[in-house]
């Protein structure tokens, strides 16, 4: 099964930490991204994650592996939502199983990092005065938005 | 030549569509952005761009080919 996975339905965070579990492992650290009600001061109702599904699947897959590899990982998996979200849906889960504590949380912080920077998905977010825009990597408005 | 477009967030919004055929006069990628994005109105720069040829991100020096598959990538904001 693959590492990172990008689903247009909720996600499973239960159901996904089973995919973490090593006998070797001593550590687990899990991140959750929640859709939150407010962005740069605007009151956000609900947002759209559009992505490049092939690329999106093949960064986030070499994002996890290097991941495994550089902090030495007995596991790791990352799912991301696409479609549309409300205030309170898990847009992201990101999990990791070590041996110790600091290379879980490490990598754990890495792995969201990464996934932020250079997986191809983008967030369109609408806010409750009706008005909706694409935003960049540090959540401010896009100027490319018409 | 002739190529596969997609477009994705304020690029697909700007074109107006989420992907195009289109018989380009460019033979590379900065050409063949600069030709679309003066079709499209497209206000990103391309330096703020990344490019995916075929499903792998590349160089912009990157080769063309006949029916290749490009997507320009605006800056990404998932998480």
């Amino acid at each position: 099964m693959s590492r990172f996975r990008l689903v247009p339905d909720s996600i499973d965070g239960v159901a996904e930490k089973r995919r973490l579990e090593a006998a070797g492992a001593g550590a687990c650290v899990i991140f959750e991204g929640w859709v939150r009600n407010h962005n740069q001061g605007r009151a956000v109702q609900r947002l759209d994650y559009q992505a490049y599904a092939p690329l999106a699947s093949s960064e986030g897959e070499a994002i996890l592996d290097a991941a495994v590899d550089r902090f030495k990982l007995r596991a790791a998996a990352a799912v991301h939502r696409s479609g549309s979200l409300v205030v309170g849906d898990m847009a992201v889960w990101v999990g990791v199983s070590a041996d110790h504590r600091d290379a879980a949380f490490a990598a754990c912080r890495w792995i969201i990092d990464e996934i932020k920077l250079r997986v191809p998905i983008w967030k369109n977010e609408h806010y409750i005065d009706g008005e909706s825009g694409w935003l960049h990597p540090d959540n401010t408005p896009a100027d490319g938005g018409r | 030549m002739k190529f596969r477009l997609l477009y994705f967030a304020s690029l697909a919004d700007c074109a107006g569509c989420a992907a195009e055929s289109v018989d380009a006069r460019a033979s590379d990628l900065a050409s063949l952005y600069d030709e679309v994005r003066q079709r499209h109105d497209f206000n990103l720069d391309r330096e703020r761009l990344r490019v995916a040829v075929n499903g792998h991100i590349v160089a912009w020096d990157h080769p063309l080919n006949e029916d290749d598959e490009i997507v320009f990538l605006p800056p990404v904001s998932g998480g």
